[in-house]
């Protein structure tokens, strides 16, 4: 599997994809804290933190007895890169913005 | 756009994994010759010693934009202390934006990169800032800026580092 091909495939679940939503509102989470936000076993988390982080999407750090954990944008941000250039990067921004002000209207 | 954040993230952490030696990687981090050829393309200066200054230069461009929208940017834009320099595999500076007074006044944070080779030409570099009392810094520097013209921030400049070093040619280029 290429590093790519990971990414989508940890992108690929809504699990994986809420875990990601959590760390973005708030990152350096411990497994207890995203834990306790989803109906599932602590067991079933720690599989899908285990996937994000092969996928390089969730980079662990050690706090005293506690592990954190860190969003890591970059290989999005690399994903993004291979198919958005600095000079389209504006209008694609554009398109976006006008999507969320006309469906935050309806 | 807005990117809506309830509450202030203090530390960020970037990893990215690079085709290159961690020599090559260490020098693109810590040489004003390679430092001005990816992401804001500054010159860094590094005085690689505890207590050493570190400094990144304006490109001109930069000062001609800031000069283009009336006020003056300042020849250093980032300037700190290195607090551990072990080459090819750590490096530990204090660092503070000086571009933007707001970014300024909030004083000195601080930048870990650490370069692990793992074999078959590969590395990783992993940076941490931390970001304790710098919210609107971590926000220029988590790329929320990046619709009004400033830069995707880490993952922007790691994202461009990585291609610099591994096809040879930067996004700008």
């Amino acid at each position: 599997m290429t590093d790519d091909d990971r990414v989508f495939k940890a992108l690929a679940d809504p699990t994986r994809r809420f875990l990601l939503d959590r760390l973005f509102e708030r990152d350096g989470r411990t497994l207890t804290e995203l834990d306790s936000e989803l109906e599932m076993s602590r067991f079933g988390v720690m599989k899908h933190l285990r996937v994000l982080e092969d996928a390089g999407l969730v980079v662990t750090r050690k706090a005293g007895r506690e592990k954190l954990h860190f969003l890591n944008p970059v290989p999005i941000r690399l994903i993004h890169d291979r198919w958005i250039d600095k000079y389209t990067e504006r209008q694609v921004s554009a398109l976006v913005d006008l999507k969320r002000k006309l469906e935050e209207v309806s | 756009m807005t990117i809506t954040q309830t509450t202030t993230q203090t530390t960020q952490v970037y990893r990215v994994y690079i085709r290159a030696g961690s020599q090559a990687i260490w020098d693109a981090i810590t040489k004003p010759e390679w430092t001005d050829r990816y992401g804001y393309t500054g010159r860094a200066e590094y005085d690689l010693r505890p207590g050493g200054a570190y400094r990144v230069h304006a490109p001109e461009e930069f000062k001609a934009a800031s000069a283009a929208q009336g006020f003056e940017c300042p020849d250093v834009i980032i300037d700190g202390e290195v607090i551990e320099a072990d080459p090819s595999h750590k490096l530990v500076s204090t660092f503070r934006m000086l571009m933007d007074p707001d970014t300024a006044s909030e004083g000195f944070t601080r930048v870990t990169h650490e370069i692990k080779d793992l074999g078959n030409g590969v590395c990783s570099l992993t940076l941490t800032h931390e970001l304790d009392s710098a919210p609107k810094l971590a926000a220029l520097v988590s790329g929320s800026f990046e619709d009004d013209g400033a830069g995707g921030g880490h993952a922007w400049i790691l994202s461009d580092l990585k291609t610099l070093l591994e096809t040879g040619t930067a996004f700008e280029k």
